[in-house]
């Protein structure tokens, strides 16, 4: 079933895209990721303009979280005050973000720009929970407990002015740390159409040491609304959402999102996390392999 | 339908066509199967019909065969055109062009190959053929750099179906009538195309004519192309509200079983 997509002005195949937006959702939701950072790089493998597909994808991460930001908010998983520092400085990011955007795509390097930071993003946060998951699988094969982390801050984040009680997440830090924190996210939103929730969560505990409840929870609440935020800024400045592109893409993972929530309460979370992490490196990989190889296209028209 | 149509205005056309402006030059009567393509929902590409007829004066064919060259030229815009390098083991783009009169669009079809009907200068006079494009480039120094990048430019589009090329797409029958057909494909860019009936005979092009098809997204797919473009603000609000409701109705749903 052929659909043309207005503002990437090619047409697709309808069923695939959906098919990819379910798999994608299957994923974010056994593994409460967004997904973005796999909406995007599969997209530009089928031939979606780049921006487009960055622009698009961010859109489909605010659909993807809204169930679980909902579930968690009902729980009272999230810690409000450091949600909104992190949006504020998401937001603050989606505008630098914009500005970097047009900066590179004025010097030709954009394309580049991304496939370098997606190799080195996910590269180093697979390695790192690949290394964490076979830790504690070992740890669970061998039957004793995996030896339970000390909670504390980076020793950067101590040392900032101006400390805030976190109630919630049981801290009393500078709100700087999570500001820039979200500051940093929200470019790379901007830029890579990616919620960042893969480097949200490992900094959150191990740069800032939130408690492990609100993690999660508060992760998706800046998500949510932090992709708002880059829609709104793509739609006014690259013009670059397409929504029938999203559309498509968020049935299938709106419903994929629940099926993978449903299956992840069948698997032990040690072999999940492996499997995640085993997932990133492959994107990893194959961006990775895109750099070093001769591509198909020499001269590119903008 | 339209080809019905078409053939009625041709025939009218011929009948009332007295006195060319040169007496004794002959002249076209062009026509296309459809003046404008609408671009909706279900658009993969469509295929043009360019056709017409040639009036000789005294409706006497000439002794020597004419040909017939058509070409569809697509809205000219400027582009940067990029090349990549390897730089320190990566792919990254690392010279640029700039060509001001680019063709988002060029088809050219002839009932012979263009370099045995014209010379290179006439070809080039009138831009016949993908090698004789003006698009009027800067920011370069050598030729040969510029030649690179041309013949980039041709391969890729060629490639995505932008630039076609086919010296035996025009048939002629009994001398007097010729139909082309050219390939429009999904990814054409909007606007106000030009397509251009050449007649040729012993090196020379004896008449010209053309006739213009417009090329629009058409329906949702325009409302939603021009409200992104012209609207940003309420088109981001649209897009933000549908993933809204999307991922609520989607956990509503589930919840519910």
């Amino acid at each position: 079933m052929d659909l043309y997509l207005p503002v990437a002005n090619l047409s697709v195949n309808a069923l695939v895209i959906i098919l990819l937006g379910g798999g994608v959702g299957f994923l974010s939701g056994m593994f409460g990721v967004g997904g973005g950072f796999l909406t995007t790089p599969l997209l530009i493998f089928y031939g979606i303009p780049p921006t487009v597909a960055a622009a698009s994808a961010a859109t489909q991460v605010t659909g993807a979280s809204v169930s679980g930001a909902l579930a968690h908010f009902e729980r009272d998983g999230i810690d409000l005050r450091m949600g909104s520092v992190l949006v504020a400085g998401g937001l603050i990011g989606s505008l630098i973000g914009a500005g970097l955007f047009e900066l590179l795509t004025a010097w030709g390097q954009i394309d580049t720009t991304i496939n370098i930071l997606y190799v080195a993003l996910l590269g180093s946060v697979g390695t790192f929970m690949a290394r964490e998951a076979w830790g504690a699988l070992r740890a669970m094969k061998a039957g004793v407990p995996a030896p339970a982390r000390k909670r504390r801050h980076h020793p950067m984040v101590a040392n900032l002015p101006l400390r805030w009680r976190f109630y919630r997440s049981g801290l009393y830090i500078s709100p700087l740390a999570p500001l820039l924190l979200g500051t940093a996210v929200g470019i790379l939103t901007m830029l890579l159409g990616v919620g960042g929730g893969f480097i949200m969560v490992p900094a959150m505990i191990f740069l800032l040491g939130m408690g492990t409840q609100v993690v999660v929870g508060t992760s998706l609440f800046q998500i949510l609304f932090v992709t708002i935020a880059t829609t709104m800024v793509h739609a006014m400045t690259t013009g670059a959402v397409d929504i029938v592109l999203a559309g498509l893409l968020l049935i299938g993972s709106v419903t994929g999102a629940q099926v993978g929530a449903r299956f992840a309460q069948k698997v032990k979370p040690e072999y999940l996390r492996m499997a995640l992490a085993v997932i990133v490196l492959l994107v990893a990989l194959r961006m990775a392999v895109d750099l070093f190889i001769r591509p198909e296209e020499i001269y590119t028209v903008q | 339908m339209t080809r019905a149509r078409a053939l009625l205005l041709l025939l009218a056309a011929a009948f009332f066509a007295i006195g060319p402006a040169r007496a004794d030059d002959p002249r076209l009567v062009p026509d296309v199967s459809s003046r404008a393509i609408d671009i909706q929902y279900s658009f993969t590409g469509e295929e043009l019909l360019l056709f017409g007829a040639i009036l000789y004066p005294d409706q006497r064919l000439p002794d020597d065969r004419a040909d017939i060259v058509v070409v569809l030229k697509g809205p000219v815009r400027p582009i940067v055109l990029r090349e990549k390098k390897r730089v320190a083991g990566i792919w990254v783009n690392a010279n640029s062009i700039r060509l001001r009169t680019s063709p988002g669009f060029y088809a050219i079809g002839s009932s012979r190959p263009i370099d045995q009907l014209v010379d290179e200068r006439t070809a080039a006079i009138f831009e016949l053929g993908l090698s004789n494009l003006s698009m009027s480039p800067t920011g370069f120094s050598e030729a040969e750099k510029l030649q690179r990048f041309e013949n980039g430019l041709v391969d890729l589009y060629r490639r995505m179906g932008l630039f076609y090329e086919n010296p035996a797409a025009v048939e002629i029958s009994e001398g007097v009538l010729y139909r082309a057909r050219i390939p429009v494909p999904a990814r054409v860019p909007v606007g106000t195309y030009r397509a251009e009936t050449f007649l040729i005979s012993k090196g020379r092009v004896l008449a010209v004519a053309s006739r213009n098809v417009e090329i629009r997204k058409a329906g949702f797919e325009r409302f939603v192309a021009l409200a992104a473009q012209r609207h940003g603000f309420l088109y981001g609000l649209a897009a933000v509200t549908l993933s809204l409701l999307l991922g609520y109705i989607a956990s509503a749903v589930f919840k519910r079983r």
